[in-house]
């Protein structure tokens, strides 16, 4: 790290924790009292943990699949409509296929593992035909894959809720049974550790294992620093970027999956049931210089941002700091890393 | 007049009010893109912009001062983002999606606790010209600053396609390193282009708040950045295509809007996809046809 990339990030840090609190005392607010309510909200008690911990799991697994796909060159940012196809495909096998008893978890969670990576995978296949530059694509499919949602839960004959009685269906599909959806972990008195969590870490170190230790991992990484090197060496680079990319959409689609099937959503399809996990998400992955295991405690970091945020909104200040607070901090991590020279995605 | 004619001229008044701010920021998102830089924080330029002409008139008492205001910030954006990818060489999205993450929160805090009230610039009515059936309100009333698209498409045009300067930008997009060898400076020329696409893009959220709508509200452009990033590519890096695409986009919105009220049933999601769904189809099929960049979205550095 050169000392200019150190005095910028230094410089964001201090703006990330300054502003926000300036901001505040100029509204009219206290910045102590805001900040005792973030702590309380995320950290305070089993329930604010809880609520932190649950938000961690979607957040850990969108940000290791987009370290996936940022090392290896193929760079990823449609992961909030990856996350929304991945809840839709869930949504869909919890509803109709007739799986018995707790199999129907997997079935949910597989299914939208496939769906979203086929839809990433969809990115790969238009740069390989045409060149066309992967994160443009996969950002406009985010906005594909918002309306693919809206339209199936306002659609009777596809996901929209069956109507009771009298009253309207609302845009939303039924609700899951219940042996499709993520259970606690033990028994802990007021701490949910809810099943999901689980999910995140194993998947963030087998994903660690395969990237630093197996020659998959090996090749990705090469394909990323120097495609022209790793195609000397016989890697056929867009055929690494796409396997990374599906990756990547897979693990996206599956943190659709856990918001689907955990406390966070009423366990139905909505159309905003992907609350911006996919965009933190992959901020997470950039501030863990796409490191997997690194992404843990970072997501951990985001997700009491976003649990104390909604705290600080019931105390009368609006969580939209929150937002400026994970912008800058994002900015501070990204700004060094690429003055240095041997950065991934610069 | 008939009803039908009656339908189709509010159709079209609300097609070209939903086109014109678009419009403007593909104007400079158009030159952003023509130097190699693919700035996804248009979004932010105009966000942030809305939200400043609002504010800024507020406090001067002048709409057209805080469309000015909303120019300035907007190349503000503009040139926070061309240090940090052009400068620093952080890479472009990352930059973009931070910078639109960052002034939604900050114009969505500021929103709530404050009270910004309503600014609005004067309406123009062209004498004559408005009376003319269909076409006449639809275009010969508006709030003027729309009227700035008629200098600044044609500004924009000589900027890039006939200008020294313009010369040299397309140079920095089409093949950086051979720009760098007879003496360009490549960054500097793609920071230069990110300004202009500021204050153009600053311009067009400025006139959605000051211009046509009169106040700010939370997200206000709601995604039209990325709506104008569809623009350019459906357009193929052509001005012209790109307006058109601004146009279509713009009526597919009306559209959108009006039908339902008519008593016609409509997709809306087809409606709102289209023009994603256009711009991926444009990229797909007419690769040959486009003027795409060669360095677009690369960031350049010499090698030493």
């Amino acid at each position: 790290m050169t000392r200019t990339g150190a005095w910028v990030s230094a410089v964001i840090v201090a703006a990330a924790v300054v502003l926000p609190g300036l901001l505040i005392a100029v509204t009219g607010g206290s910045p102590a009292a805001a900040l005792r309510a973030l702590i309380q909200g995320s950290l305070g008690d089993a329930t604010a943990v809880s609520q932190t911990l649950l938000y961690a799991a979607p957040l850990l697994l969108v940000a290791v699949g987009a370290c996936c796909s940022a090392r290896s060159g193929a760079f990823n940012i449609g992961q909030e409509g990856q996350v929304l196809i991945g809840a839709l495909a869930g949504a869909a096998a919890g509803l109709r296929l007739a799986v018995p008893g707790p199999a129907l978890l997997v079935v949910v969670l597989l299914a939208a593992a496939l769906a979203a990576g086929a839809w990433a995978w969809l990115s790969a296949l238009m740069n390989r035909l045409r060149g066309v530059d992967i994160a443009v694509s996969t950002l406009l499919m985010t906005f594909l894959a918002q309306q693919v949602v809206a339209f199936a839960v306002t659609t009777p004959w596809l996901l929209q809720e069956s109507r009771l009685g009298a009253a309207a269906a609302l845009p939303q599909s039924n609700k899951l049974p219940s042996r499709a959806l993520l259970g606690s972990l033990g028994d802990h008195p007021g701490l949910q550790l809810n099943l999901g969590l689980a999910v995140g870490i194993v998947v963030a170190v087998l994903v660690a294992v395969a990237l630093d230790r197996t020659r998959w991992g090996f090749r990705l990484t090469m394909a990323g620093l120097n495609p022209a090197a790793a195609r000397h060496a016989g890697i056929s680079v867009t055929a690494v970027g796409g396997i990374a990319l599906t990756v990547s959409g897979a693990l996206a689609g599956l943190a659709g999956a856990v918001l689907l099937t955990s406390p966070l959503s009423t366990n139905r399809l909505q159309p905003d049931i992907s609350i911006n996990i996919g965009w933190d998400g992959l901020l997470v992955a950039l501030v863990a210089r796409n490191r997997p295991l690194l992404a843990i405690p970072i997501a951990g970091l985001f997700a009491v941002l976003r649990a104390g945020g909604n705290f600080l909104a019931a105390t009368g200040v609006p969580p939209y700091l929150v937002d400026v607070v994970k912008a800058l901090l994002t900015l501070a991590f990204v700004a060094p890393a690429v003055l240095r020279r041997r950065s991934v995605i610069a | 007049m008939s009803t039908v004619a009656a339908d189709l001229e509010t159709i079209l008044s609300s097609g070209i009010r939903l086109a014109a701010p678009l419009a403007f920021a593909a104007c400079g998102e158009y030159v952003a893109e023509r130097a190699g830089t693919l700035n996804v924080s248009v979004e932010a330029m105009m966000l942030g912009a809305a939200f400043g002409s609002i504010a800024v008139a507020g406090l001067t008492g002048s709409a057209t001062a805080g469309l000015l205001a909303g120019v300035l910030l907007g190349a503000l954006v503009g040139s926070v983002h061309g240090a940090l990818s052009h400068r620093w060489h952080v890479n472009t999205f990352v930059v973009g999606l931070v910078l639109n993450a960052l002034v939604l929160g900050l114009t969505s805090y500021l929103v709530t606790v404050g009270d910004l009230g309503r600014h609005q610039v004067a309406q123009v009515s062209v004498p004559g010209l408005r009376d003319l059936p269909v076409l006449g309100a639809p275009l010969f009333v508006e709030r003027w600053p729309v009227y700035l698209l008629l200098a600044l498409v044609p500004l924009t045009w000589w900027l890039v396609e006939r200008s020294r300067w313009g010369l040299e930008l397309r140079a920095a997009g089409e093949n950086p390193e051979a720009a760098d060898m007879t003496g360009i400076r490549v960054n500097l020329r793609r920071r230069q282009a990110l300004l202009w696409c500021g204050a153009l893009a600053g311009l067009g959220g400025a006139y959605l708040a000051v211009g046509e709508v009169g106040s700010f509200n939370q997200n206000m452009t709601a995604g039209r950045g990325y709506l104008v990033i569809a623009a350019v590519i459906f357009g193929g890096w052509r001005l012209g295509r790109t307006l058109v695409g601004c146009a279509v986009f713009g009526l597919a919105d009306a559209l959108r809007l009006a039908l339902p009220a008519l008593g016609h049933t409509v997709n809306s999601q087809l409606l709102i996809s289209a023009p994603y769904l256009l711009a991926l189809l444009a990229m797909l099929l007419f690769t040959t046809r486009q003027r795409r960049p060669g360095a677009l979205a690369q960031p350049f550095r010499r090698a030493s």
